[in-house]
């Protein structure tokens, strides 16, 4: 690559004189030339690559791979298996993080992007849900053998009918060179300076081999991007590895050794001839396993519904969603429930969505917990919603239900203008002042103390916020609780709870109310 | 190798990153890259204008999706020997 005449030829005049001259070759491509041959183009670019890659507003007709890199050719040679193959509209492309991130710029199929090391897990998810499309995890060897070494042997190990091209350059490119699982004894990088030695470092992981311990995988090769020869045969895989998926045969799996000149400091054609010298010697070519799982018939899962598993199945009755038992005035009310971890938080948004479907009600359940099975903080969002629900996550609820202090003031602020704040307390902070919004206190820990439980806290507030805001029917409720509530003595502090919350709402003088016409207030 | 051309080799010299895994991959040796420099500064691979088979080698080398396109000589009237790469042509 080195060349003298880089310098001193930088003058517009010579470039133009070097566009004039190849645009003039270009056109004499298309028509014949001098001679009376005829010439038809056998080798050109993919139709599964996009004509322009639109990732940035320059240099859209290149990909952002260094001169030399691996990751091209890879590229090239999946899109040619696809387009052969004819599958290009039924692949769905899973891009990893490493360089070739972008890999969904480039390829016109369905594209995916994941987290890192998570290609094999997501590929799952995808081809479970469409089965009929190609799934391609393309990861490079920090994702798929450091981070994602538990998805892809996993993955392996299930059998996904996916394809994996698992690219290794036996360093991290995109970060600048640290060592990767699969550097090789002695190979410098900026984490190993004196060369990977076992004694500190380990050995290189050998993903082809140890997949192929287990017994699920259909296909498992290793290529390499070394020289000519290697190259075709690296064609030859990753279209059969390809074909085995195609067929629905199991899990395929490539591993493509694959030149980094950047960050091995070396000129692209040292560098492909290191993968041939050095890495070839480390990670032996060969085909690993080539053979159908022997997976027993007749061993699919039964298909039943969760409900009749779980033996959750609701009453006829409670399941007739054409009529509601409840007239619901509102389109939907999102509320938001907070407090310590161990006040029924979570229950209770549970005990609402359950509710809320036996209403024939759209439901939601969100929970955002900490690692505590108690104290630490906790809530969840409930949508209660006529129609589909288009995210569980609420920005602004209509009811926040603030079992404590902290609750009501890390989230009053966000309720939405002519909204309700239900707070568990005697009294609101003297502090405290929400304007737009209307706040009850209401003392729901000394009620259910003195019902006989603070358990029931959750059920105080429960019965409070359905007489504030109506949106649930009492009777519902009790029903819920009854099939919920194993203990009968508990639910009968419940049933107390829930009519005492209620009760409380009726005769108490409401708090800075400020009335609203949207019947919340 | 030497004798009459079978085929060609076009380069956008735009997209072409003067890598030099084509002129290095190339069997008849056919390619080279060029004493002057492209708009970004590098110098971009050239087809010689001899004996190219059209063996398609410098395509599967060349990490860049679109930067070579390999054309053969459509009708021959002796079916030429079989070279790396050729095999593939009759799909195409």
């Amino acid at each position: 690559m080195a060349n003298e005449s880089v310098i001193g030829v930088t003058d517009p005049e010579t470039k133009s004189e070097v566009k004039s001259e190849v645009s003039s070759e270009v056109k004499s491509e298309v028509s014949p030339q001098a001679s009376n041959d005829v010439y038809e183009p056998i080798h050109s670019k993919s139709p599964v690559f996009y004509d322009l890659y639109e990732r940035k507003a320059e240099l859209q007709h290149q990909t952002h791979y260094c001169p030399g890199c691996g990751h091209g050719v890879a590229h090239k040679l999946i899109a040619e298996a696809l387009q052969e193959l004819g599958l290009q509209d039924k692949t769905i492309f899973v891009s990893p993080v490493g360089c070739s991130v972008f890999a969904y710029y480039y390829f016109d199929v369905g594209n995916v992007q994941v987290a890192h090391g998570r290609a094999p897990a997501s590929a799952t998810a995808i081809k479970r849900s469409c089965p009929g499309r190609i799934v391609i995890s393309y990861q490079g060897d920090g994702d798929l053998a450091a981070i994602g070494t538990a998805e892809i042997v996993h993955a392996a190990n299930r059998g996904e009918k996916i394809t994996v091209f698992f690219v290794n350059n036996a360093i991290y490119g995109m970060t600048g060179g640290q060592m990767a699982p699969t550097t090789m004894v002695g190979q410098k990088s900026t984490t190993s300076p004196w060369g990977r030695r076992p004694s500190n470092e380990g050995f290189p992981l050998h993903m082809a081999e140890l997949l192929a311990t287990l017994e699920a995988p259909a296909y498992i090769e290793r290529v390499a991007l070394s020289d000519n020869k290697n190259i075709m045969k690296a064609r030859r895989a990753i279209r059969k590895a390809l074909e085995i998926q195609r067929d629905g045969a199991g899990f395929s799996f490539v591993e493509i050794l694959s030149p980094c000149p950047t960050i091995w400091g070396k000129d692209p054609v040292e560098a492909r001839r290191w993968v041939l010298d050095k890495m070839i010697p480390t990670f032996p070519l060969n085909v690993f396993r080539d053979r159908r799982p022997e997976i027993p018939a007749g061993n699919e899962p039964p298909q039943r519904p969760v409900a009749d598993v779980l033996g959750i199945t609701p009453k006829a009755e409670a399941r007739d969603v054409s009529k509601p038992k409840h007239a619901h005035h509102f389109k939907d009310v999102k509320i938001k429930i907070a407090g310590f971890g161990g006040q029924g938080v979570l229950l209770l948004g549970q005990l609402l969505i359950e509710m809320g479907m036996r209403e024939g009600l759209e439901v939601s359940w969100l929970p955002s917990y900490g690692p505590e099975m108690r104290s630490g903080s906790a809530h969840c969002h409930v949508c209660l919603s006529k129609e589909r629900i288009g995210s569980p996550l609420i920005s602004h609820p209509d009811v926040l239900v603030a079992m404590n202090e902290y609750s009501l003031r890390k989230f009053a602020h966000e309720v939405a203008s002519g909204g309700v704040i239900l707070y568990n307390g005697a009294s609101l902070p003297a502090d405290f002042s929400a304007p737009d919004v209307q706040v009850v206190s209401i003392p729901a820990s000394e009620i259910a103390d003195k019902l006989g439980s603070t358990k029931a806290t959750n059920i105080v507030m429960m019965g409070a916020l359905l007489e504030e805001t109506e949106c649930l029917a009492p009777g519902t409720a009790l029903s819920v609780l009854e099939d919920k509530v194993k203990k009968l003595n508990l639910l009968e502090i419940d049933r107390k709870a829930l009519t005492a919350g209620r009760l409380f709402i009726d005769e108490q003088a409401h708090i800075g109310a400020v009335s609203q016409p949207d019947g919340f207030a | 190798m030497a004798g009459q051309a079978r085929g060609k080799v076009a380069i956008d010299v735009e997209e072409c990153k003067g890598c030099g895994l084509c002129v290095e991959s190339c069997p008849p040796k056919c390619l080279e890259l060029a004493p002057e420099l492209n708009s970004y500064g590098v110098h971009p691979a050239r087809y010689t204008g001899q004996v190219c088979t059209g063996c398609g080698i410098c395509f599967y080398c060349c990490p860049e999706p679109g930067a070579i396109t390999v054309y053969r000589i459509k009708a021959k009237a002796k079916p030429v020997a079989p070279v790396p790469g050729g095999e593939h042509a009759a799909a195409v």
